[in-house]
């Protein structure tokens, strides 16, 4: 684990940005950047992070830095890394460079999975980074195929019949390992040793490698700003958010929560949860508690952990 | 030196790539393009060239990808047709927006539904307003000489624009035809390798694809119309070095007869061909018609248009692809249009033909300079849209 003292304080992400205070995207790029072992080109899929850190004639990125769209992150970065290889072949390239792609959850679990499934199929050399806010919250809060069961989003509202959305999270780290890549891996902004740990590790990795972070929005989870590392902290401590690698198929708990917190303490700090302590609905956290204890004993068994 | 091979449109265009030194290709497949990546995938698989071949899982992440390619400084070519076009659509205005010089030859296929495979221009026109040159070939060596060519005109620094070379679906891109072809060091020496005006370089690091709101997005805007306009003096640099080199003369506007004829024929690509050949068949006869074909559609050679039709009392212009519920199709509007700017009375009228591959022949062709001629005669236009081979 890196250690407070073995980063840099180069900034290569910088202040001045618009993201929100208590932005998770933020937290993450500035600390990813810090994890960086030679000269990398930024992909950003459109969203947040994008909206907010290159406001024209403004940048906060002090690396090369390419947005195209809001799916293709994956294609995209697909493209550079080709280009890099051929550029090299006829001596027009002659520097080692790490590629980096970062996508929200919409942009990745839904309307970018195909770009990303068939660049992770191909085997392009690049660290594809979803930080999941679990909501589509740069059009302000609309469900994605990542938010979690129970919460309200303007497209899946607390309704009096239907208390927020129906359904449960897709298993995106599984649909990545599927694709026999050598490295996936959950992380949690709270736990930042281990984040940088793996960038480190998905830069290392000669292929596709997959980040897939909890980044908490003050906005759209509706929570005080400065809760949001508590928040993330809450996510893995409540076994909601498992911390774990896949490297080559092999699965790894990389955070064990021999006690775990009810499921009730991440979510009553967040106003996208406040319908469900309402008498009525109360039974919905006890289905997200079950899905909690499912998902957990499913994917400690697959590390080997149960 | 050159020398002359058979080559099916498609092939030609691989060919062409080939030849031109690049480095990406990231395409997907589609008839009746689909032959071009295949072409090109053996000169990879062969190890004939040393560009990097991304085979990927659709058409928006081919241009995608392209745009990648691109802005890391790669010279980058694909192909596409059709439905892959339309998948693409959103990323050819950013293609465009970012100025990534990509070539794409485009082997037009009329748009589903219904569906169909075959040629017409409904692809290309759905987006012709995406900010690309576009180019359309009338035979296998145009696409060849073309291709060769738009690499010079798009990476060009006053123009730094994406290019297409339109070749007709099956007509062109499936028929085997002679194509003279230059030696590969010729061709190598004409296009070079990329000289990018930037590229996503650590060394020098820049945000390309930054958020331009109501303060900037305009001017971004106002530059590409400018580069569009530039682009004029590059082609006819381009095509002239060409020349020199092939001994193939190439412009913005093909012309065929019409120095001293009274009616004409205004059409893009293949048919153009079928025209001349009843034109020459009709002139042999003493009827003074001709064909003007413009090679570059956008930009729209408005001046070189003027001038070809100069002198003429009647104008058949002929569109293969509909603009639905508009006065006449794509190519007649804007002919109408430079037209009237210029107070031109010529009288013109417009067939709508070819839509989903079906035959224009050449007795058809007849019947519309047989119209035309009437038109310059009688100064009267009885029928402003036809529509041409069609069951009624």
């Amino acid at each position: 684990m890196v250690t407070l003292k073995e980063l840099t304080v180069e900034e290569l992400f910088t202040s001045g940005h618009r993201l929100c205070a208590g932005c998770g995207a933020g937290i993450i790029a500035r600390m990813t950047l810090k994890a960086l072992r030679r000269p990398t080109i930024i992909v950003n899929a459109t969203g947040c992070l994008e909206v907010a850190s290159t406001i024209y004639p403004y940048t906060s990125w002090r690396t090369p830095w390419v947005h195209v769209a809001f799916e293709n992150a994956a294609a995209v970065a697909s493209g550079i890394e080709a280009a890099i290889k051929a550029l090299k072949k006829r001596g027009a390239w002659n520097k080692e460079v790490d590629i980096i792609a970062f996508a929200g959850d919409g942009g990745t679990f839904d309307i970018g999975i195909q770009a990303l499934s068939g660049a992770l199929e191909r085997g392009h050399d690049f660290l594809y980074i979803c930080y999941d806010n679990e909501a589509y919250m740069n059009t302000g809060i609309q469900r994605s195929g990542a938010t979690p069961h129970g919460a309200a989003t303007t497209t899946s509202p607390a309704g009096t019949k239907i208390p927020g959305k129906p359904e449960f999270k897709k298993d995106f780290i599984g649909i990545c390992a599927a694709h026999g890549i050598e490295y996936a891996a959950t992380a949690s902004p709270a736990y930042w040793n281990d984040y940088i740990r793996k960038v480190q590790r998905g830069l290392a990795v000669e292929g596709p490698a997959v980040i897939h972070v909890f980044s908490p929005c003050p906005l759209g989870m509706r929570h005080d700003s400065d809760k949001s590392i508590e928040i993330a902290r809450l996510a893995v401590q409540t076994r909601y958010w498992p911390v774990y690698e896949v490297e080559n198929g092999k699965y790894k708990l990389n955070i064990k929560v021999p006690r775990p917190k009810p499921i009730e303490e991440f979510l009553k700090l967040q106003g996208r949860f406040r319908h469900l302590f309402k008498p009525q609905f109360q039974h919905e956290i006890k289905r997200i508690q079950e899905w909690v204890d499912e998902n957990w004993k499913r994917i400690t068994e697959l590390c080997g952990e149960a | 030196m050159s020398r002359v091979i058979g080559l099916t449109g498609d092939e030609a265009a691989a060919y062409a790539a080939k030849q031109s030194n690049v480095d990406v290709v990231a395409a997907y497949p589609i008839t009746p393009q689909t032959i071009i990546v295949e072409t090109f995938s053996e000169y990879v698989f062969n190890g004939e060239v040393h560009a990097e071949f991304i085979c990927v899982e659709s058409e928006h992440s081919a241009m995608s990808a392209c745009i990648g390619a691109s802005l890391a400084g790669a010279r980058v070519f694909t192909a596409t047709a059709s439905q892959g076009l339309a998948l693409m659509h959103e990323m050819l205005y950013i293609a465009s927006g970012l100025r990534c010089p990509i070539v794409m030859a485009v082997a037009n296929r009329a748009l589903s539904a219904p569906i169909n495979i075959h040629g017409d221009h409904s692809d290309m026109m759905g987006s012709r307003d995406s900010g690309w040159i576009q180019i359309y070939a009338e035979n296998a060596q145009e696409a060849y000489d073309w291709i060769i060519q738009a690499f010079r005109i798009a990476e060009d620094h006053d123009v730094l624009l994406p290019v297409t070379v339109n070749l007709d679906g099956f007509i062109l891109s499936h028929s085997l035809e002679g194509v003279e072809v230059q030696d590969d060091e010729e061709v190598s020496r004409f296009v070079s390798t990329r000289k990018p005006l930037f590229r996503v370089d650590p060394d020098r690091p820049i945000t390309v694809g930054a958020l331009c709101l109501t303060d900037y997005y305009f001017e971004v805007k106002r530059q590409q119309v400018e580069a569009f306009d530039k682009a004029f003096q590059v082609i006819e640099k381009v095509n002239k070095e060409y020349y020199e080199l092939t001994g193939r003369e190439y412009g913005t506007v093909d012309v065929y007869g019409v120095e001293d004829s009274e009616a004409a024929i205004l059409c893009l690509g293949s048919t153009a061909g079928t025209a001349k050949a009843v034109a020459k068949n009709l002139r042999s006869k003493g009827r003074k018609v001709g064909v003007i074909k413009p090679w570059v559609y956008r930009p729209f050679p408005s001046e070189d248009l003027l001038e070809a039709v100069k002198g003429l009392k009647a104008l058949a212009v002929l569109d293969r692809a509909c603009s639905f519920g508009a006065p006449y199709g794509a190519l007649c509007s804007d002919i109408a249009s430079i037209l009237y700017r210029n107070g031109s009375d010529l009288k013109i009228f417009n067939g709508i033909y070819g839509l989903g591959g079906r035959d224009i022949t050449p007795s058809d062709i007849k019947v519309i300079f047989d119209e035309a001629l009437e038109v310059a005669r009688t100064g009267t236009v009885k029928e402003p849209i036809k529509f041409v081979g069609v069951r009624e």
